[in-house]
């Protein structure tokens, strides 16, 4: 499988160990962290959930893609579900390949697309009590932003739930 | 005729449940969601939203057959 989800903490050295080859001359690796802010609002944890049926198969098909795309020789993508606290990693993508330009690139694409594609939500926690699904809150307040769908979220709105 | 429906986060939360079995008469997952938002007051519109049929991406206009196993997917949040 070179999509995969985990519901403890990704083991980057075993996943490295997977990408091996002799024909490699290097890897790429991304690794996506929780940090402590987002939209101003400080976040003290995360929560992950995936519809992870479709989520493996979509996950599956963009490295596919990747391999297709880019001449590399291996490439994977674990995500993690469940709590994360700050600090922890929530997604490991690797890429090996020949020469390093495209295990950049293949790297590059894998996680972008993962973030746009795959049906995983994320939920944050913020230290007023708040809390918000990234993507959706601020969305159902204003649909015109609809066509986003999931587009570059890291700058995407969060509209919280007062409790 | 019975489905089966999955809900994930914000969806999930505002149904109060992860999943159920519905008796309905909705032909598409379209006709079933609007049934689904009278329901559940649900506040992201269909626009916002993908759907998936037996763990498949699917078009709204596709005929639903008894059984099917039917997923709203809201706006994407992975990595």
């Amino acid at each position: 499988m070179r999509f995969r989800f985990t519901q403890t903490a990704i083991d980057t050295t075993r996943a490295r160990g997977e990408l091996l080859d002799l024909g490699a001359g290097g890897y790429v690796s991304f690794e996506g962290w929780v940090r402590d802010h987002n939209e101003g609002q400080e976040v003290t944890r995360l929560e992950y959930e995936a519809f992870q049926e479709l989520a493996v198969k979509e996950g599956e098909r963009i490295v596919a893609e990747a391999l297709r795309r880019f001449p590399v020789k291996h490439a994977l993508c674990i995500h993690r579900v469940g709590t994360l606290a700050l600090r922890d990693m929530a997604v490991w993508v690797g890429v090996s390949s020949a020469h390093r330009g495209e295990a950049f690139d293949a790297c590059r694409f894998i996680i972008d697309e993962v973030k746009h594609r795959v049906p995983i939500w994320k939920k944050e926690h913020y230290r007023s009590g708040d809390s918000g699904w990234v993507n959706c809150e601020r969305c159902a307040a204003a649909p015109d932003h609809a066509h986003d769908h999931g587009r570059d979220h890291d700058e995407a709105a969060v509209l919280t739930i007062h409790k | 005729m019975q489905l089966k429906i999955q809900y994930y986060a914000l969806m999930r939360e505002q149904a109060g449940r992860s999943e159920e079995t519905l008796d309905t008469s909705a032909a598409t997952p379209a006709d079933l969601y609007c049934e689904l938002v009278a329901r559940y007051g649900f506040t992201l519109s269909r626009e916002q939203l993908k759907v998936a049929v037996n763990s498949e991406f699917s078009e709204w206009s596709r005929p639903l057959a008894a059984g099917d196993a039917v997923v709203f997917i809201p706006p994407v949040a992975g990595g």
